[in-house]
Order: structure tokens, then C-alpha cells, then sequence
């Protein structure tokens, strides 16, 4: 390697007045005062939003829970066809097949079972990008809390998409034909509503 | 870089075929298998002879082919700093006889990486000074990367089963030292940052012996490796340094693109230059941090983070995870960055340099925090070479070792950047390195802004990438292609490569070996924070008990990357 390419950061010696301590500290704060009174009057340094009450947004990339998308007849697109099962690094997807009533040229199978263990699944996006139908996509609904282990494992009925796609808080899917929202840094934040009344068990407790 | 022509020559004048040395042809790096016997005389001389000068052991490890008569290979990679050239020598044992002489005595970089080859294989290393297990607790059984290790055995570490140094109960009988005593840091400390565990000797305040215990974040990463497909990998890839996910997957990936032949197209590899110098950057603020906050300067961590917050920002947007982002793809990268991102990272180099000003305002010249940390776990540069050290601590000690200057990938020769280095190799240094290696990362970024042209962002041969999705939904021979990557996984020619890359800890080697199948048969990690811990207590004697917390942030051990 050449020398030119190399810069020492070498210690400096301490200067005279880098000794006395009283100088240094009022220096010091200094720099604390500036961000504590530009964070006082307009969150001029701050990246800290006060969750749950206010949110970040996230891209439509986000890749948070999972969907399976439905034909306009309400059926699920999903031809179990095992993609995202032998795609999923996390072994969390279990699908088994049943043959399709109204099966068509393009497909015969459907999911009598389709289970994602949110569990086990690290949210990677590798079964989005295997399934060659567009029928799992994932949504930016990342806020999950669960009681036991069985609650956690997503079913068809729980997967399988409700009411009209714009209606769903659409996250990592394949991209083409559609413009993604573009990113602006900083993220912004919005304020959720407030509950309309507290909850019973809070407003019980004194 | 491989050895020069006449260098090879003159190491096969002196260790001819007749005394067991034979060369293996046709390797990314030059290759010799060596009869175990002839092993040290062999390693002695490669590092002392001035031709050689291999002062730096990189790696170590093992591989295991069942149905071969010597079962065991065990690999070792030598770098020479000097003359900037690599060697790969092999040494088979047979599993009846798999003892093989330990280098540690030349290198002494070898301690932990023979360990882990004892541990992963059963191969033991004779003159090791402790050998025993290093990432499995005592109470496993077996050796989990041999072949025919069945993953699903779990193992019960009961209480009082833990490791413990030879030297933990002498002290307590010994009656005359009543000031002695026998201290555990960790596993969780709220200084580890992870789960890692020393056990420290004190005499008085003063640390007299220590020994690491690591491995609680252990699971196997090289095995779950064989059993996945090659761009499975990938989001096991982002757990190994999560603080720079980002990296881990360009080294794997490049490693894997050199075994296959292929390049990633060149806006692909700008957005990976981009975000890999950004994750950079988030890894060193995380690591000035978190060692800033031991030792008691809480506010400039809190100042930093916010550029962290940002670029985490920035990274969900393009790949739609914050911290594991499963972004790069084995040939580029999983989709193309939203709109709107170059004005975002212009944003971000407007945004972070004010808030490494104000934290070098609080603490650069800051005499408490010198106090503490000048000439405090001071490593001098051949010593830091021995161990194996390389990254920002190696730089810090005087030795300017950076992947991205003496074997560029990714087009890094073509940056102008500096490698920053300070010659005392103490705490203090570490941390002036870290800065200065924040500003050359956005110098990095700045240009590699401006060369961001429009163009593909993955490989279109379809024997390694996914074919686009509109063709997947149309065409037949697309939907083909796409249903043998994904049930097969990408067929990845026969042989073997070191990938290395600069990550944010020292130099980050991906070992792969491939058999022509659908996963790795071999993938070895070389974590470079695993060579820089095995000297951590060694630095810690003589020094007191709080400089131990002051030198293990500035080391910025990732238990993600040091277990895997
Ligand atoms: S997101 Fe990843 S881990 Fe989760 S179900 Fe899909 S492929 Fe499996
Ligand atoms: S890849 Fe798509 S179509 Fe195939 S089983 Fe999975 S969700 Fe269904």
C-alpha cells in the first residue's frame, strides 16, 4: 500500500488551557445546551418518537406481517404449488393441497392448509419472492403480540385477505407496474388518534 | 493477491513433493497439502523467511470428507502483510488418528481457531496449550460439523456444568492470598453488550489472569449453511455482525459470485459500495457509543445514534428491514433502491458529519475520557499481527491492513479514500481510528453517489437469479427458470474460494467450498472480532478491573459475529 494512502490520527498533545478543567466543561456545555434548546423549541435533533401515540412511518417495503391474496371470487390466489414452503430459510410455512372444485387450465390445487408459524419466521421476504402467483405478499402490520405459542401460528383464516387490496397496509411485495412510495429523510411521524375512552382496565385501576 | 512466480518457485525448491508437500493446481489462491509431521518446521519457516514473511495467520479450519481414507482436512490461510500475498495449506488426518501439531507456537492467532476445530471436528491440535471446547458448552456430545452429525439432537447443559478455567479453584484454597479472588464478568454484564463471559483473577483491584468463555450465541451457522440453498443463506448472513448486516451479505455474496464467475451489474455494486459504507459507519457509532457509555459519557452516544436512526431509515426503505435487512442477493441485489434515494443520502452526509463534530466536541480532547483510556489495553503492532488481528483495532496499532486498499472488490481502488491509522495501540487509538474512518466512509459515499447510473440491479443469468416477476407470470421458460432456483437452489461449479472482505471489525473471509450442488458443502466464516477477543485476556493483565470494560468496548465485540 502506498504512504499516500494512509492518514495518522496520532494523539495530540493537550493544549494549555485544555487543562484547566473549567474551560473544557463550559465548552462542553456548550455543545449539550445547544442541542438540548434546539430540541426545545423544534425537535431539531431528535429522532425519538413518543410510540404509541405517535407513529413512524415505514416504507411500503416493509416486510411485516403476511397476506394471501384472493381472486376477485374471493378464492385464494395461492395454487400450493410449495414454492415459498421450500424458499423459507426458517422452515415456518406448512401448506397441504387439496384439489380445486373450480380448478382451470392454469390451475388445479388449492391450500386446504396454509400455516405460517410468525414464530419462527424472521421476516426475510424469500417466500414473496418465490411464489410465482402473487398470492403471499406481506403487509407493513409489524406489531404483533401474542399469548401462546399456538396463537402464533397464522392460519389460512387469519392469512387470507379481507375486503378490497387498497384497503390492506400493503408492504413488501414483488415490484413492477406500480410506483413505490418514494423515501424522504427525515422519516416522517403521524399522530394516531387518541382512544375515544380509556380502557376499562386502566380506568378501573385508581 | 497470490505469491509472485519465483516466490512460489523458491517454496517448492525448499519443500519439495519428496518431503510431503504437494500442490493442489487450479485454486484461487496457491495451495499445498503438507504431511502433518512436516508442519511446523513448514510454518516456522514461512513466517521467518523474509521471501514469505506470512506474519499473519488469517484463519483456520476444518472440513470433512467422510469418504475419504484421511477424513479431516484442516485448512490454514497465511497472509503476509509485506508482500501482500496469500497461501492456503491443507493438512489431512485420518478420523482413527486426527491429532495434528498445534502452531500456536508460531502463530499465536492459532488459540481460538484450533479450538474451534477440536470443537466442530474432534480434531486435536497436540501442544495446545488449552485445548477444549469453545463455542459447544462441556456437556455436548459429538462434533456438529462432521458429516454425519444429525442436527436435531439438542444437548442439556445442567448446572455445574459449566466451563471453568484450571485456575479458578487453586486461588481459594490458597490461604495467603486472602486479598485474591475469583470474579466473573458476564455472561450478562450490562458492559458485554452480549453474552460473553470472563472470568478475571483479582489481586486487589488488578487483574491478574483472565479466560473468555464465548459460544452463548452460538447456533451453527456453517451448518445450517450446508443445509440451505446458496441465496438462503443470505438472511443467516445478516446475524452474523447485525450492527452492519449490509456487509456480511456483499462478503458472502462476493465470495460466491467468484466461485460461480459471475459480477454483480455496476449499479448494483454502487448501491452495495453505498450502504455497505453506511452500515460502516452505523457499526463504529455503535461501537464509540456503546464504549463511550461505559465508561460513563452517556451524552454523545445518545448525539451519534441519531445518524444511526437515519441510515437505519434509509435502509428499511430499500430493503424493508431495519436491522436484518436480507438485502443483497447472491448476482445483486433483491430489488432497486425507491426514488428519492440519492436525495436521501444526501441528506444523510449533510446530516451525520455535525453529529460526529459535537461528539468530538464532548470528547476528543477530553481529559477525563483520555485519562481513562490512553495507554489502556495497549497492543503493539506485531503483537496485534500475531494474534490476528485486522480492521480498525489492527490499524490502530500502526499496521495499515485494510481489504478495500491490497485487494479491492466492488471497485474500491477507484475511490479516493484514506485508511486511517494511529501508531499507539492503546483504547484512546481505537477510537480516534473509528472517527476518522466515519469521516472516509462518507468521502466513500459522496463519490460513490455520483457514479449512481440507471441500469440493472441483478444478474440476468438465470442460473443464478430469480428471472423478473412480469416474465415469471407470462412466460413459460421464466416460470421454469424461476421453479428451478427456488426448488433446487443455484448450481455453484465444483471448487473452493476464500472471499474477504472489509467489514466493519477487520477483514470478513466467507471459505466455500462447493461440490456442484444446490448448497455449500463447506462454509467457514472467518469472523475477524473472533481473532481480536482471543487477546482479550491477555491485554487484561495487569490492568484494573474497570479498564477491562473500557477495552472491551473499544474491541467492539459482536457476539452475533464472534459465536455465530
Ligand atoms: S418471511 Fe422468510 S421466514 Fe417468514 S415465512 Fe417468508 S420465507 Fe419464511
Ligand atoms: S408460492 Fe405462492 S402459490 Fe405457491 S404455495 Fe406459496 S403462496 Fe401458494
Amino acid at each position: 500500500m502506498r504512504n499516500t494512502d494512509v492518514v495518522v490520527c496520532d494523539p495530540k498533545p493537550l493544549r494549555f488551557w485544555q487543562r484547566f478543567y473549567l474551560v473544557e466543561v463550559l465548552k462542553g456545555l456548550g455543545v449539550t445546551l445547544r442541542h438540548f434548546l434546539g430540541n426545545l423549541f423544534g425537535r431539531k435533533y431528535t429522532v425519538t418518537v413518543e410510540w404509541p401515540e405517535v407513529k413512524r412511518e415505514y416504507s411500503d417495503r416493509l416486510r411485516g406481517r403476511h397476506v394471501l391474496l384472493t381472486r376477485e371470487d374471493g378464492s385464494p390466489r395461492c395454487v400450493a404449488c410449495y414454492m415459498c414452503e421450500t424458499a423459507c430459510p426458517a422452515d415456518c410455512i406448512h401448506i397441504e393441497a387439496e384439489e380445486d372444485p373450480t380448478s382451470t387450465v392454469e390451475w388445479e390445487k388449492r391450500p386446504k392448509v396454509f400455516n405460517i408459524d410468525l414464530l419462527r419466521c424472521v421476516f426475510c421476504g424469500l417466500c414473496v419472492d418465490a411464489c410465482p402467483k402473487e398470492a403471499i405478499i406481506m403487509t407493513r402490520h409489524h406489531e404483533m403480540a401474542f399469548t401462546g405459542r399456538e396463537e402464533a401460528v397464522a392460519t389460512i383464516d387469519t392469512l387470507l385477505q379481507k375486503g378490497p387490496i387498497d384497503r390492506i397496509d400493503l408492504g413488501y411485495r414483488p415490484y413492477y407496474g406500480r410506483e413505490s412510495r418514494p423515501i424522504t429523510l427525515p422519516i416522517p411521524v403521524r399522530v394516531e388518534p387518541a382512544p375515544k375512552a380509556p380502557r376499562p382496565d386502566l380506568a378501573a385501576t385508581p | 493477491m497470490s505469491m509472485s512466480q519465483e516466490k512460489l518457485e523458491s517454496f517448492r525448491r525448499a519443500f519439495p513433493p519428496s518431503r510431503g508437500v504437494e500442490e493442489i493446481p487450479g485454486q484461487d489462491i496457491p495451495t499445498f497439502q503438507v504431511e502433518r509431521e512436516l508442519l511446523p518446521e513448514l510454518a516456522r519457516r514461512l513466517k521467518d523467511d523474509p521471501d514469505f514473511d506470512f506474519k499473519m495467520l488469517s484463519d483456520v479450519c476444518g472440513v470433512d470428507w467422510p469418504e475419504r481414507q484421511a477424513r479431516f482436512d484442516v485448512v490454514y490461510h497465511l497472509y503476509s502483510l509485506t508482500h501482500n500475498h496469500r497461501l492456503r495449506l491443507k493438512v489431512p488426518v485420518s478420523e482413527q488418528d486426527a491429532v495434528v501439531p498445534s502452531v500456536y507456537g508460531v502463530w499465536r492467532a492459532a488459540d481460538w481457531f484450533e479450538r474451534e476445530v477440536f470443537d466442530m471436528f474432534g480434531v486435536r491440535f497436540s501442544g495446545h496449550p488449552n485445548l477444549k471446547r469453545i463455542l459447544c458448552h462441556p456437556s455436548f456430545q459429538g462434533h456438529a460439523l462432521r458429516k454425519d452429525y444429525d442436527p436435531g439432537q439438542r444437548w442439556l447443559l445442567r448446572e455445574g456444568e459449566q466451563d471453568e478455567p484450571s485456575w479458578a479453584r487453586e486461588v481459594q484454597e490458597d490461604e495467603d492470598h486472602f486479598e485474591t479472588q475469583v470474579l466473573n464478568l458476564g455472561p450478562s454484564h450490562p458492559a458485554t453488550h452480549g453474552t460473553l463471559r470472563t472470568v478475571v483473577r483479582l489481586d486487589g483491584e488488578v487483574i491478574t489472569r483472565a479466560e473468555c468463555e464465548i459460544g452463548y450465541l452460538h447456533r451453527c451457522f456453517e451448518k445450517m449453511s450446508e443445509r440451505h440453498t446458496w441465496n438462503q443463506i443470505i438472511p443467516y448472513t445478516d446475524r452474523l455482525n447485525y450492527c452492519s448486516a449490509m456487509m456480511n451479505g456483499v462478503g458472502y455474496a462476493l465470495a460466491v459470485e467468484k466461485l460461480l464467475g459471475v459480477e454483480a451489474p455496476p449499479r448494483a455494486q454502487v448501491i452495495r459500495v453505498i450502504l455497505s459504507e453506511l452500515s460502516r459507519i452505523m457499526d463504529h457509532i455503535v461501537c464509540i457509543g456503546a464504549n463511550l457509555n461505559d465508561v460513563g459519557a452517556m451524552t454523545p452516544f445518545l448525539y451519534v445514534y441519531q445518524a444511526r436512526e437515519e441510515i437505519y431509515s434509509l435502509l428499511e426503505a430499500c430493503a424493508g428491514g431495519r436491522l436484518t435487512i436480507s438485502y443483497v442477493r447472491v448476482g445483486g441485489l433483491a430489488n432497486d433502491v425507491p426514488e428519492g434515494f440519492e436525495e436521501a443520502v444526501r441528506y444523510l452526509l449533510r446530516r451525520i458529519p455535525p453529529l460526529v463534530d459535537d461528539m468530538e466536541r464532548l470528547i476528543t480532547e477530553n481529559r477525563i475520557f483520555r485519562q481513562r483510556t490512553e495507554g489502556i489495553g495497549k497492543l503493539s503492532a506485531a503483537e496485534a499481527v500475531d494474534w490476528g488481528w485486522t480492521g480498525p483495532c489492527l490499524r490502530a496499532s500502526g499496521v495499515p491492513y485494510d481489504v478495500r486498499k491490497t485487494n479491492p472488490y466492488l471497485g474500491y481502488e477507484t475511490y479516493d479514500f484514506k485508511v486511517p491509522i494511529a501508531t499507539t495501540g492503546d483504547t484512546y487509538a481505537r477510537y480516534l481510528v473509528r472517527v476518522e474512518e466515519i469521516r472516509q466512509s462518507l468521502k466513500i459515499v459522496e463519490q460513490a453517489l455520483k457514479r449512481l447510473a440507471p441500469g440493472p440491479i441483478i444478474t440476468d443469468n438465470h442460473h443464478v437469479a430469480l428471472p423478473p416477476k412480469e416474465k415469471v407470470y407470462t412466460e413459460m421458460e421464466a416460470l421454469i427458470w424461476h421453479f428451478k432456483l427456488i426448488m433446487e437452489g443455484m448450481k455453484v461449479p465444483k471448487g473452493e474460494v476464500y472471499g474477504f472482505t472489509e467489514g466493519a471489525n477487520g477483514e470478513l473471509g466467507f471459505y466455500t467450498i462447493s461440490d456442484g450442488g444446490g448448497s455449500p458443502y463447506r462454509l467457514h466464516c472467518r469472523p475477524p472480532c473472533f481473532a481480536v477477543f482471543q487477546a482479550y485476556p491477555h491485554m487484561l493483565e495487569g490492568h484494573m478491573i474497570a479498564d477491562s470494560i473500557a477495552i472491551l468496548g473499544s474491541l467492539n465485540i459482536i457476539a452475533g459475529e464472534l459465536d455465530r
